[in-house]
């Protein structure tokens, strides 16, 4: 279940009084006010809003990249907000699953070598991260695109790597940041059943940032941005179609 | 654990356009730095090589060269009987020798260049022992003839085999040619040292130096005992080696000061090329760093990382700075000895312990000019640099 009330527990995300400030020159820019959210693991839950209402800003507060000006942000009983830098590094990698519109693919490594770059960070031997890594790829179905470099993918294919990355390491949720952004209605349709798969076949928490109410639309649940703070604009039955 | 060693290698190799001209800075400074390291090696050991440890060199008292020293027959003659001094059948090898400069035109351009003449008697050969007839024969004493070094016969015009010259006011017969073994004798003209005297108008009974041929290295102690004890004797001695390596050290100095504030000059031109390098490679790959920060990567393993590649590219820098030089192993040429204001052929020596300076300068300036792009790589706010495009 997701509530933006602030009266939610035992929640897997809980955000509480999240004040977020930005001052570009003389002006100072709220962005996000008092925003409240509590997540369930398993929930997809997709941020709405106008460009500059705070989604993308949002996103990297829960994925500890960006800090608050106020308010607590508790993932799994660890809280975030106030960690060190190296900490929260570490918290990253352990926590959070990482998919953006662009992609962010390293352009030098190969498909295989960027989906074990977050293992790198583990204990894992090497034939361990290869077992990982052949499962991740083969999740997203690109088991015979190991050695190809970026460039040689489409952009579905690199979108799809992106997500084995991200889902690599068993991240405790996923931060999709416009997954399908820069991909064309096909490609988008693919990429949201993969992401619907990651949640309903393996648990995965997803909160994703989005345009598209289509896109939205494949989500459990629907929340806007408005004045900085979330407002429920629509939940579907989990296993509705 | 650090990023992957490969992320940076194929990132120079995919931005090698950018990566060659902090290369090709780092490898011209390396060049110049090595080049005229080899040199100055090259002028010291042609100069302490024409010593042997074994080889005590006795000079007036307070001369810092051959050039102004004076020593008596007498003295010689005392000096024959000091302890430490090597016999044979002819008697004690003592090697009077008398030094003088003449000018001869030098073949690459034409203009004089002091050559130094070195008389010395018939037991030079046993005393030099480095010293070694190749062509002709060594010169008949009381004849005015002489020997010449081999690379006198290349450097200067007139010096052939066969060839008669006039320096001195006397007229000379060359007989032969030595070769020295690379020493600094190879850029002398020996001769009779009674005859150069007489040419010269000096007293047949004076002398500019003493080679004495000692019983083993470690006589040296004994001998010069006796001879700084002996009240008859105002003279000093030292062991060759050490006379011929502050011969050296005037002109090393020179070379070593002037290569390394030229070095110094071209190394921080090298740094700004290094460092626009890597703030280029920093600015492109903004994105890049900030999605690696935020898989996980620490802000030390983004600054080992640029470090790493900023020392991989001056490694290569420095490596082809090495392999640049390297054909001058060996290759001639010449200066003054400002000792003795005489010419001195010599070949540049680019040692293994030079070409390993020269890298560790490469990666120092790799070092100076990757590490504040790397730091500031590591600082930039992950979520600002994911969020530029």
């Amino acid at each position: 279940m997701v509530r933006v009330d602030g009266n939610g527990n035992s929640s897997l995300i809980c955000v509480r009084g999240l004040d977020k400030k930005y001052q570009r020159g003389s002006e100072e820019i709220h962005v996000l006010q008092g925003l409240n959210l509590d997540v369930e693991k398993g929930e997809f839950v997709a941020f709405m809003g106008p460009s500059g209402s705070g989604k993308t800003t949002l996103l990297n507060l829960l994925g500890g990249v960006d800090v608050p000006t106020r308010g607590r942000i508790t993932v799994a009983g660890d809280e975030i907000t106030h960690m060190s830098g190296s900490k929260l590094t570490n918290w990253r990698a352990r926590h959070v699953g990482f998919v953006f519109q662009v992609f962010n693919l390293i352009p030098v490594l190969t498909a295989y070598q960027n989906v074990e770059l977050p293992l790198l960070l583990t204990k894992l031997s090497k034939a361990e991260r290869r077992k990982h890594v052949g499962t991740a790829l083969a999740v997203v179905d690109l088991s015979d695109r190991v050695d190809h470099y970026p460039r040689q993918l489409s952009g579905g294919q690199e979108q799809r790597v992106a997500i084995a990355r991200a889902i690599v390491s068993d991240p405790t949720f996923l931060l999709c940041d416009e997954p399908t952004g820069d991909l064309d209605r096909k490609s988008a349709d693919q990429i949201m059943t993969l992401i619907e798969r990651l949640v309903e076949e393996y648990g995965k928490t997803v909160l994703m940032v989005t345009h598209d109410p289509l896109v939205a639309k494949r989500a459990h649940t629907t929340l806007h941005l408005e004045k900085g703070a979330l407002v429920e604009a629509a939940t579907k039955e989990v296993g509705a179609s | 654990m650090a990023i992957p060693v490969i992320y940076n290698m194929r990132s120079v190799k995919a931005r090698w356009t950018s990566a060659v001209v902090a290369v090709l800075g780092i490898a011209g400074t390396v060049g110049v730095f090595v080049a005229m390291l080899s040199l100055a090696r090259g002028f010291k050991a042609t100069l302490v090589h024409s010593g042997s440890a074994r080889n005590a060199m006795v000079r007036r008292a307070g001369s810092t060269s051959e050039m102004d020293s004076v020593i008596q027959l007498d003295q010689e003659k005392i000096l024959e009987d000091a302890p430490g001094v090597a016999r044979t059948a002819e008697g004690p090898l003592v090697s009077p020798e008398v030094v003088v400069i003449a000018p001869f035109p030098m073949r690459s351009t034409g203009t004089d260049a002091n050559v130094q003449i070195r008389g010395v008697s018939t037991k030079a050969p046993q005393v030099h022992e480095n010293v070694k007839i190749i062509a002709g024969r060594f010169f008949q004493p009381g004849v005015s003839e002489l020997v010449v070094g081999k690379n006198a016969v290349h450097s200067y015009s007139g010096l052939d085999l066969g060839n008669t010259v006039r320096f001195g006011g006397g007229q000379w017969k060359i007989v032969g040619v030595f070769d020295a073994g690379g020493t600094a004798f190879d850029s002398e003209v020996w001769c009779d040292s009674n005859i150069l005297s007489q040419v010269y108008s000096r007293p047949a009974s004076i002398f500019s130096s003493l080679a004495v041929r000692l019983n083993s290295p470690d006589a040296m102690s004994a001998f010069k005992d006796a001879l700084t004890s002996d009240p008859r004797l105002t003279l000093q001695a030292e062991r060759e080696v050490d006379y011929y390596d502050k011969q050296s050290r005037v002109l090393t100095t020179l070379i070593t000061v002037l290569g390394s504030i030229v070095a110094a000059v071209m190394g921080i031109g090298a740094v700004f090329g290094a460092l626009n390098t890597m703030y280029s490679a920093v600015a492109e790959r903004s994105r890049e760093i900030a999605t690696i920060r935020a898989l996980g990567f620490g802000a030390a393993s983004v600054v080992s990382s640029f470090v790493l590649e900023a020392l991989l590219i001056s490694s290569v820098g420095g490596a082809l700075g090495c392999v640049a030089v390297l054909p001058l192993n060996g290759f001639t040429t010449g200066a003054m000895n400002w000792q003795t204001f005489s010419h001195l052929a010599f070949a540049f020596r680019v040692t293994p312990i030079l070409l390993a300076g020269g890298i560790v300068f490469a990666l120092v300036m790799g070092l100076v000019g990757g590490l504040p792009p790397a730091i500031r790589a590591a600082r930039r706010p992950v979520a600002d640099a994911l969020r530029a495009l």
